[in-house]
């Protein structure tokens, strides 16, 4: 099904969304999509949704299922406090992405904001993954409590640097990869560098190997790189901080 | 071994003589203070919050607490709280945490307010055998009212009227989240929420699967750390609220601390056992009331458009933000003065942040009206309302109904000892250790709760009758019906009521 989102407000245009989803519609494709927010707010049905422009703030908020196309860059706050589902970006994506993301997967092909990754949790199975082709800025995985964040600075040129600073500050769960070098100046307190062992190798191989598919990229140059793996010193980063 | 400078709180004493050596208090206490010496009962004071589990619970009443009476030699400026804090402080280098509200003397204003009653000139009303009205509904109210006929000779309402949160009576209980809360005090507020025709509040924890079957009669929060908050919790509820602060710890963030977070907590909350849920100081999404706007409106969204509170700390300018905060789309403003309790928070913080609910909820009342959108939200007073009579103070000074946090733990045995981040609350209420938790029986203590809420009622309609009023919604900002005792005429003026004797 083709919706031509030109000039429609996010209301209307998600109440077509949703009953078209509601009536059996498998794959919906938006055209003209212009700054919308909200697309695929807590839509729960396994639908695939392509984005034809720039969606607004806020695609997939609270997602549960979807997956979600955008054939250009999106704005802040993707998939916020997402489930389930995936959320493919080809171009930028801006601040606060993933915030809170408790599950399922977004892959954005070049640069991201500030703040991507803020507080991701996860479940013994149930983990979220970003991937970033491009480079993030300030506080990437901040508050991190599970799951996966990958960045990878395909278009980084020489010498520059990926991640931005204050990184993984406050983390205390989960994990980040980084295609290159981080500098010790730009790591958060709470955060420690590791060597990669076969299992992180597997994932990365997993994860990119998708990645690649989606973006039409070279998954072996991808992973020629020397990747820096960044964990969490405690679980507790603050339990010393209080007497009781 | 290093014996700290603190001197204990209190004395926990055994009347040997009296003691049948059951062993009771040793099963009972949370708190280790009670261990057994070969021939009878060890006390270490150090431990005791004075809980009084132990002491309702000895057979023979052999225990006795005290203050511990020990001096400190007198000083005007050096209390001995001020003395014992730094103590500790010397003695760990941290920040001292502490719980329930603000132990600060600040002016209670309430109890410097007198409610109006008839006499001679205008009848009141008996409560007992006339009809009185507690019923409230939370939500926008539309601008105004179009009938249009019904085909029948009558009238039928044309307006859309945007969806309310039912009330049978005007008291809320107050967000607390599971984590913070027992699995078990969680389900005794949802199952007297549901007797009592009201709503208990998520708190950010999350919404335990147990308590699905409750959804008429619950509020759920998405709070900055997200905890717990999907698409089927969100539609879990009557209503989402959105947590911006806390009465007892303005402008920071959500604490859980570690010895909380179990493995069924660590499931709900999806972090990992035993880590501190730290939420963030704000949600990153929201650093202004344009993105508190794209935050309602997601999660309206998400719900199909159902009512959304936004829960604020009351500061200094609380009623510019709660304009904001009504123009942004809220249907409810969630006011927590600065006495509201709270599981866990820095003592610094708690004690010397925000304002009080009695000045918050009359200046907040009062810009709404005077910009004319009052009727856009419901206004929810909350932050240490001890009584029906604080009740129905806060009604008149403008507030749609009053939320309960701590006076519902009271009513489950809380003493308000102050520990609830430690997590070892003897009666049940605060902890998340399996043989503390199971002490408290949701179907008892949710009678207490509902046992509670009615007096309360019952209280509120006879301060109603006496007023010759017959519906509470006729109460509500009716500041003419209060008097002020011993307030300066400026604070007067805020409260927008008047002197006794005027």
């Amino acid at each position: 099904m083709r919706i031509d989102a030109k000039g429609i407000y996010y209301r209307e245009l998600n109440r077509i969304l949703r009953e078209a989803i509601a009536s059996g519609e498998k794959e919906l494709v938006v055209d003209n999509v212009n700054g919308q927010r909200y697309i695929a707010d807590a839509v729960e049905e396994k639908v695939t949704i392509i984005v034809n422009g720039v969606p607004g703030n806020d695609l997939g908020v609270f997602m549960n299922g979807p997956t979600v196309i955008v054939n250009d860059s999106a704005q802040d706050a993707v998939g916020n406090t997402m489930n389930q589902g995936k959320i493919v970006i080809h171009g930028h994506a801006g601040d606060v992405l993933g915030y809170g993301m408790r599950g399922g997967k977004m892959f954005i092909r070049d640069d991201v904001g500030y703040r991507v990754g803020i507080h991701m949790k996860s479940y013994k199975k149930q983990v979220p993954v970003i991937v970033a082709g491009g480079k993030a800025g300030d506080f990437f995985g901040e508050y991190m409590a599970g799951g996966i964040l990958m960045l990878l600075g395909l278009n980084a040129r020489d010498g520059e640097m990926l991640a931005g600073d204050y990184l993984g500050t406050g983390m205390h769960g989960g994990v980040i990869y980084v295609r290159g070098r981080v500098e010790k100046h730009q790591l958060g307190a709470e955060v420690g560098e590791v060597d990669l062992d076969d299992q992180d190798q597997q994932l990365l191989q997993e994860h990119l190997g998708e990645f690649c598919e989606d973006f039409d990229l070279d998954l072996k140059e991808v992973m020629g790189t020397k990747f820096t793996k960044l964990i969490p010193i405690s679980s507790r980063p603050y339990g010393n901080l209080y007497a009781y | 071994m290093f014996k700290s400078f603190v001197p204990p709180e209190f004395l926990a004493e055994i009347d040997q003589g009296k003691c049948r050596k059951c062993r009771r208090c040793i099963q009972n206490c949370g708190w280790d203070v009670y261990s057994w010496g070969g021939d009878r009962v060890l006390a270490d004071d150090t431990k005791c919050v004075a809980c009084q589990r132990c002491y309702l619970f000895c057979p023979e009443e052999a225990i006795s607490i005290k203050s511990n009476p020990l001096a400190f030699k007198e000083h005007p400026a050096w209390s001995d709280d001020h003395r014992k804090k730094i103590y500790l402080q010397a003695e760990t280098g941290g920040v001292l945490l502490t719980s329930m509200g603000a132990s600060t003397p600040y002016p209670i204003l309430w109890d410097n307010i007198l409610i109006d009653a008839c006499q001679v000139t205008n009848p009141s009303i008996d409560p007992l055998r006339e009809p009185m009205e507690l019923r409230t509904y939370l939500g926008r109210k539309p601008d105004s009212l179009e009938f249009e006929e019904d085909g029948d000779g009558g009238l039928k309402l044309k307006t859309d009227v945007a969806p309310q949160v039912k009330l049978d009576t005007p008291f809320i209980f107050a967000p607390m989240s599971y984590g913070a809360l027992s699995l078990n005090a969680h389900k005794s507020l949802a199952m007297a929420a549901k007797e009592l025709g009201i709503v208990m509040n998520t708190g950010e924890g999350g919404l335990h699967q147990d308590l699905y079957p409750y959804r008429d009669n619950i509020i759920v929060q998405c709070a900055s750390g997200r905890f717990g908050v999907h698409s089927e919790y969100l539609n879990a509820g009557v209503a989402v609220e959105i947590k911006i602060g806390q009465g007892a710890k303005p402008g920071i963030g959500g604490h859980l601390p570690g010895e909380k977070v179990g493995m069924e907590v660590s499931k709900t909350r999806m972090i990992p056992q035993g880590t501190d849920a730290l939420s963030p100081a704000p949600h990153h999404d929201i650093y202004s009331i344009e993105d508190l706007r794209q935050l309602i409106y997601a999660l309206k969204e998400a719900t199909d458009y159902k009512p959304v509170s936004v829960k604020i700390a009351a500061v200094h300018n609380v009623a510019a933000i709660a304009s904001g905060i009504v123009r942004a789309g809220a249907d409810m403003v969630y006011l927590d003065g600065a006495r509201g309790g709270t599981g866990a928070a820095p003592t610094i913080i708690r004690d010397h942040l925000g304002i009080p609910i009695e000045h918050a909820v009359a200046a907040v009342d009062d810009r709404l009206r005077q910009e004319g959108i009052r009727h856009m939200a419901s206004i929810i007073a909350a932050g240490g309302i001890r009584s029906s009579a604080d009740a129905a103070k806060a009604i008149a000074l403008g507030a749609d109904v009053v939320s309960l946090g701590t006076a519902a733990l009271i009513a489950m045995g809380c003493r308000v000892c102050g520990k609830c981040y430690t997590g070892n609350c003897s009666w049940g209420i605060t902890t998340q250790r399996p043989e503390l938790t199971r002490r408290l029986d949701p179907e008892i203590f949710a009678e207490r709760l509902y046992n509670l809420i009615t007096a309360w009622s019952r209280e509120l309609k006879e301060i109603l009758g006496a007023l010759g009023i017959n519906a509470v919604e006729s109460l509500r900002g009716n500041r003419e019906r209060l008097r002020g005792v011993g307030l300066d005429s400026l604070t007067l003026d805020i409260l927008g009521i008047k002197p006794a004797g005027r």
